[in-house]
């Protein structure tokens, strides 16, 4: 299944991987009664494919300066991230009860400084790429054969310092850099296509015209995603890649997908335990 | 109702003749020399050199290069200098990816961009993190005419808000090559003040050596104690030696490192002696070395005669920079003035 990934349990399918990110998060946001339920559940997907298919880590040894590099600059997705990390081994799966509380390390907003596998400290959006940039470089330098993956979302987008990274990715022909943007179509005030235009064309015919090599795929379709990895690592050019993954928020809990979409989900009290009823009446193998 | 708006919109008319001319190009200001010594781009060499014996030291620049000293750095280590583009955001980010991958980076742009435009960058990439990220930053405060857009008047003040970041206003052209070596050996980010081209060679015959975060008396008095950083202490040993000739004795102590500010040394001059403490620094009167220095008097409730030589509170001019150095206050003969005016008070 993976080409790189070392010290974790073999043979877990995607589908499972991509379960058990859900369920971690939902339990996480049970823990406060709040969280980017929507994102996470949205994002799990990618995260199955990105941690179980396409990186290389340890995780008993998360800085291992072989890894391929996984940068969050969309720190309100901690919450997916920890779950993926707790899945991979880097993170304990009993600190789920700490999520969010005084001295956890686990913070609601991501902090490189708190948290094993976090690598940078998000939140303020447009970050992430450009040291990504840096990193890739950096890597390139050291003759480091590891790849640098920026998690983005459609809103940081709409941050001009995103598209300063963007062309000089290019300039240096960081092969070793992929970007990976959720595109939920969902900032905080609305529909992310209400607020800065994307038009026109498709969101991959603008990074190609930047110069990228690009693939926009359903976000929540595993096998999808899986081509899309193997192509973007694969691709001969001298060129960074981006994936563009359409993704749905609050996939895989359906009373929730039916809700009208905010950036912050509201899940009443009981709602919870329902959605993580809802999950374990269905494990897949 | 904005009163330089009038004049600045209204018709010519010369503020008196003849006017200084540009004497050099105002994108390229080197300080003017006073007949001093000089020595050309100091921050560019010394990176050189430092780079010969650290393979991490790695340069980047946001399109700058010429314009703060690194492309001497880039010339001699082309392989080691990294070309942002007119990207300043990007800039600091790509830092500290570098920063994140083992090496000690030197970005540099001009001090207005990094402190108004990337700060949300050097702050979360760089120094939420203590990444050894070292800042260079060329045209600080009033060193150039080319107005505000160019003008740094406030740097200090944006970059003392921020945590971790140690900032350095270095006075001359020894100061920087030694400051550039011990902000490479520091671990945290740093915000260093460039002067570039010619550099005026000031401190070493008063035996001077730059040392991180302390402060050092150049000369003593028993009058006026100045506090002064950046090149406002070579315009102070100037005021120094010319008021000495009117009988007023006037110490120097220089303060390059601004923050963390030495405060048992600032403390432990000013209230020696019953001086007059003057602070002056090539900044605005609003959150730099004098308030920061006057803050520190307060806090540990010591009373001292206290008076401020800074820039105003006001967007400058543009013009000839030994003009604008007269018209705010910048000048020799502007201090000398002045501390003979508050001693009479």
């Amino acid at each position: 299944m993976s080409d790189g990934i070392e010290n974790t349990g073999a043979n877990v399918s995607l589908q499972r991987r991509a379960w058990a990110i859900r369920r971690n998060a939902l339990r996480m946001g049970e823990v406060q009664g709040q969280g980017y339920i929507g994102q996470a559940l949205g994002v799990a997907d990618v995260l199955a494919v990105s941690f179980f298919h396409a990186l290389r880590f340890r995780p008993q040894d998360p800085e291992w300066d072989g890894r391929d590099r996984f940068y969050l600059s969309i720190g309100h997705y901690a919450i997916a991230l920890y779950a993926a990390l707790i899945e991979a081994g880097v993170l304990p799966e009993d600190e789920i009860e700490t999520y969010g509380m005084d001295d956890s390390r686990m913070p609601m907003s991501g902090m490189a400084a708190y948290t094993p596998g976090m690598e940078i400290t998000g939140g303020s959006l447009g970050h992430g790429l450009g040291i990504a940039v840096g990193a890739g470089l950096g890597l390139k330098r050291k003759a480091n054969p590891a790849f640098v993956y920026n998690m983005l979302s459609d809103g940081e987008l709409g941050e001009g310092s995103t598209w300063e990274a963007v062309m000089s990715a290019v300039q240096w022909e960081l092969d070793n850099l992929i970007a990976i943007v959720d595109f939920n179509n969902q900032q905080a005030d609305g529909p992310t296509r209400a607020a800065l235009a994307t038009e026109p064309g498709t969101e991959a015919a603008k990074w190609e015209a930047f110069g990228w090599f690009a693939q926009e795929v359903d976000g929540n379709d595993l096998q999808a995603l899986v081509r899309a990895f193997d192509a973007a690592r694969a691709h001969p050019g001298p060129v960074p890649r981006v994936i563009i993954c359409n993704t749905m928020m609050c996939k895989g809990v359906p009373f929730l997908e039916t809700r009208d979409k905010t950036h912050f989900i509201r899940v009443e009290a009981d709602e919870w335990a329902k959605a993580l009823n809802h999950l374990d009446a269905e494990v897949p193998l | 109702m904005i009163p330089s708006m009038s004049r600045r919109k209204g018709k010519y008319t010369p503020r008196k003749a003849p006017d200084h001319k540009l004497a050099t190009s105002a994108m390229i200001a080197s300080l003017d020399a006073e007949g001093r010594s000089t020595i050309d781009a100091p921050f560019g060499h010394a990176l050189t050199d430092l780079a010969k014996r650290r393979e991490d030291i790695v340069g980047l620049s946001a399109d700058l290069s010429k314009y703060t000293d690194l492309h001497v750095f880039a010339n001699a280590h082309p392989d080691r200098f990294y070309q942002m583009g007119m990207a300043e955001a990007l800039l600091m980010s790509a830092a500290a990816g570098l920063a994140r991958e083992g090496f000690v980076p030197f970005a540099t742009t001009y001090a207005v961009f990094a402190s108004r435009r990337a700060y949300d960058f050097i702050c979360m990439a760089i120094a939420e993190e203590s990444l050894p990220v070292k800042i260079c930053c060329a045209l600080p405060g009033l060193t150039t005419g080319y107005g505000p857009s160019h003008q740094a008047t406030e740097d200090l003040a944006i970059m003392r808000g921020m945590p971790n970041l140690t900032v350095i206003d270095p006075c001359d052209a020894t100061e920087i090559a030694q400051a550039t070596q011990a902000i490479a050996d520091t671990p945290g980010p740093v915000y260093m003040r460039l002067l570039r081209g010619k550099v005026p060679d000031v401190l070493g015959e008063y035996g001077y050596r730059f040392e991180l975060g302390k402060a050092k008396t150049i000369i003593d008095g028993s009058d006026v104690l100045f506090i002064s950083t950046g090149f406002m202490t070579m315009r102070t040993l100037d005021a120094a030696a010319a008021l000495a000739r009117d009988n007023v004795s006037c110490g120097v102590l220089h303060v390059p490192t601004i923050k963390p500010l030495d405060t048992q040394t600032v403390l432990a001059e000013a209230q020696k002696g019953g001086r007059l403490v003057v602070t002056a620094e090539n900044h605005s009167v609003t959150g730099g070395l004098g308030e920061a220095v006057a803050a520190a008097l307060m806090r540990s409730g010591a009373f001292v005669p206290f008076r401020q030589i800074g820039l105003p509170d006001e967007f400058l001019d543009a013009g000839a920079l030994p003009t604008l150095h007269d018209q705010y206050g910048l000048s020799v003969d502007s201090i000398v003035s002045r501390v003979k005016t508050w001693l009479e008070d």
